[in-house]
């Protein structure tokens, strides 16, 4: 009984070990295929070939046409890896005091940064010709 | 008799030597134009440029193949032959105004800012920001002279403001050092390389006057300018127009202001204010702040009618549809008008009776009557940006 109960057991907890081994698995291969998956925001303020062209044109006359970078930083997506899209839609908003970044809320929504800083970290899109 | 005789062969022999080599290369002799009305315009986005007529208002042919020309700049050989082209992507582009074709590419860099030529029109020198430093080349062939690399403190710089001066010689700032330098090739091909000492915090661009005797630096990091007088030996840096902005709030700037084409008007000078809606007013004799003329945004350029009667200004985003012209002995904004969205770059006939302006995003540039401020044409143009008359061939400095 003794025997067989353990038995039970212990086949009760290698599954539950497998459930939650298959869980540990799964969560960051969920996240990180849920992550790029992420819609950007349905909604922009500025219609999108608007915010293309004022990220090209007008980010651009700091970071480049191509945003290679210029006086303002590189903005590639191998440049941006490290940081999360959140983290660059409010630097887009608020700018980096002390230099020459400034903050573009007032003419870019919330949901407008959002979708540029997502844009910039999956390779942003060309001008509309 | 004998004298004539000799004369008469001397030039039949003349016009032998030189008619087999007309005859040779038929080809390749370039069209017969003249081109002191001639200029280029930069297609920002199609690395391109057009090759223009300022007198009869119209585009000769489109040059293309100059990589990433965004925020490319150009300056003119002293016959007005050739221009040579600063582009983003460190591309160095020599082109041919009579046949409009590129006569030599070389890219150097990997993300320059602009660039000069030394007064005798023998040295192109560039400016970087990646990697920062200058570079020098031949005008003639555009082979490497000398590089000149920007480190302080192990680091390298991004060099701003690059123009000649006088006899051989250019100047240049750093943009994260905040200094002053002065590369001298008087001697030859190697430079004499000076630091002229401290400008201040983040210098943005730099100008230097129509007699190459004072350089400013414009400042983005402080409020006030940085003087350099040439003839002083040594040259010194002394501080101008510090805190013209005291008491003000600083608004964000979304485009770098531009210091070119040294706006001296009336015996003084007019430079865009950082970060405030203004045209500053300097003393042109002691470079004290005069006034602020309020203006409709922050400025990028504040270009003054080559007589220096008007001042016409544009502006960043999201004030870049609107121009506005100072009245200089007034000074008041006299005239606004919204040609259209991106009103990037001016630039005026040689004598001013006409200034074309590049209407970026409505692919369009824009030419107006200085003095009526009608419009008088519309030329098509992808995307454009500067505008360059080959008149600054003979203006130290552009």
């Amino acid at each position: 009984m003794r025997k067989l109960s353990w038995n039970v057991r212990r086949v009760r907890l290698r599954k539950r070990l497998m459930i939650f081994g298959a869980l540990c698995a799964l969560f960051p291969l969920a996240s990180s295929i849920a992550l790029p998956a992420r819609p950007v925001p349905a909604t922009t303020s500025k219609p999108i070939d608007e915010l293309v062209r004022l990220v090209r044109q007008d980010c651009g006359s700091c970071h480049g046409l191509t945003l290679k970078g210029g006086l303002g930083k590189p903005l590639l997506p191998e440049n941006l890896a490290g940081r999360d899209a959140d983290t660059l839609a409010q630097i887009i908003l608020d700018g980096i005091p002390g230099t020459p970044m400034p903050p573009w809320r007032g003419i870019l929504a919330e949901n407008d940064a959002l979708w540029i800083a997502r844009k910039l970290k999956e390779g942003f899109p060309d001008a509309a010709p | 008799m004998r004298r004539r005789d000799l004369l008469q062969a001397l030039g039949l022999a003349t016009v032998l030597a030189s008619a087999p080599m007309a005859n040779a290369t038929p080809a390749a002799s370039p069209p017969c134009r003249p081109t002191g009305a001639l200029g280029i315009v930069i297609e920002r986005a199609s690395g391109s440029v057009l090759l223009v007529d300022n007198q009869a208002r119209s585009t000769i042919t489109r040059i293309e193949g100059l990589g990433d020309v965004s925020h490319a700049s150009a300056t003119f050989s002293p016959d007005e032959r050739f221009a040579f082209v600063f582009g983003r992507d460190g591309g160095l582009t020599k082109i041919d105004l009579l046949t409009g074709r590129i006569a030599a590419r070389v890219v150097q860099g990997g993300n320059s800012i602009g660039g000069a030529i030394s007064d005798d029109g023998k040295l192109v020198a560039v400016s970087n920001y990646e990697p920062g430093g200058v570079k020098v080349f031949s005008a003639a062939d555009l082979t490497l002279v000398a590089d000149i690399p920007a480190m302080v403190d192990g680091a390298r710089s991004k060099v701003v403001g690059l123009v000649d001066t006088p006899g051989r010689r250019f100047l240049y700032s750093l943009f994260e050092a905040g200094e002053i330098w002065l590369a001298d090739f008087s001697g030859g091909d190697k430079p004499r390389i000076t630091l002229l000492g401290h400008a201040g915090k983040e210098p943005y661009d730099g100008l230097i006057d129509p007699s190459g005797r004072y350089y400013i630096a414009g400042l983005f990091g402080e409020d006030g300018m940085a003087l350099v007088d040439l003839w002083q030996d040594p040259p010194r840096i002394r501080r101008i127009l510090n805190g013209y902005g005291r008491g003000e709030r600083r608004l964000p700037v979304y485009k770098m202001p531009h210091l070119e084409g040294w706006t001296q008007a009336g015996g003084d000078y007019f430079f865009p204010s950082v970060g405030h809606h203004e045209v500053l007013v300097m003393n042109g004799r002691t470079f004290e702040l005069e006034m602020k003329i309020p203006v409709h945004g922050q400025p990028v350029f504040v270009m003054a009618r080559p007589d220096g009667r008007h001042l016409w200004v544009n502006f960043a985003p999201p004030n870049n549809d609107t121009i506005q012209i100072i009245d200089t002995p007034t000074r008041r904004v006299i005239h606004t008008m919204k040609p259209g969205r991106g009103m990037l770059h001016m630039e005026f006939t040689g004598r001013g009776a006409e200034v074309w302006c590049s209407v970026r995003d409505e692919n369009r540039i824009d030419i107006f009557d200085t003095h009526t401020f009608g419009k008088i044409a519309s030329l098509p143009a992808k995307a454009p940006s500067g505008i360059f008359f080959t008149p600054r061939a003979h203006r130290i400095g552009l």
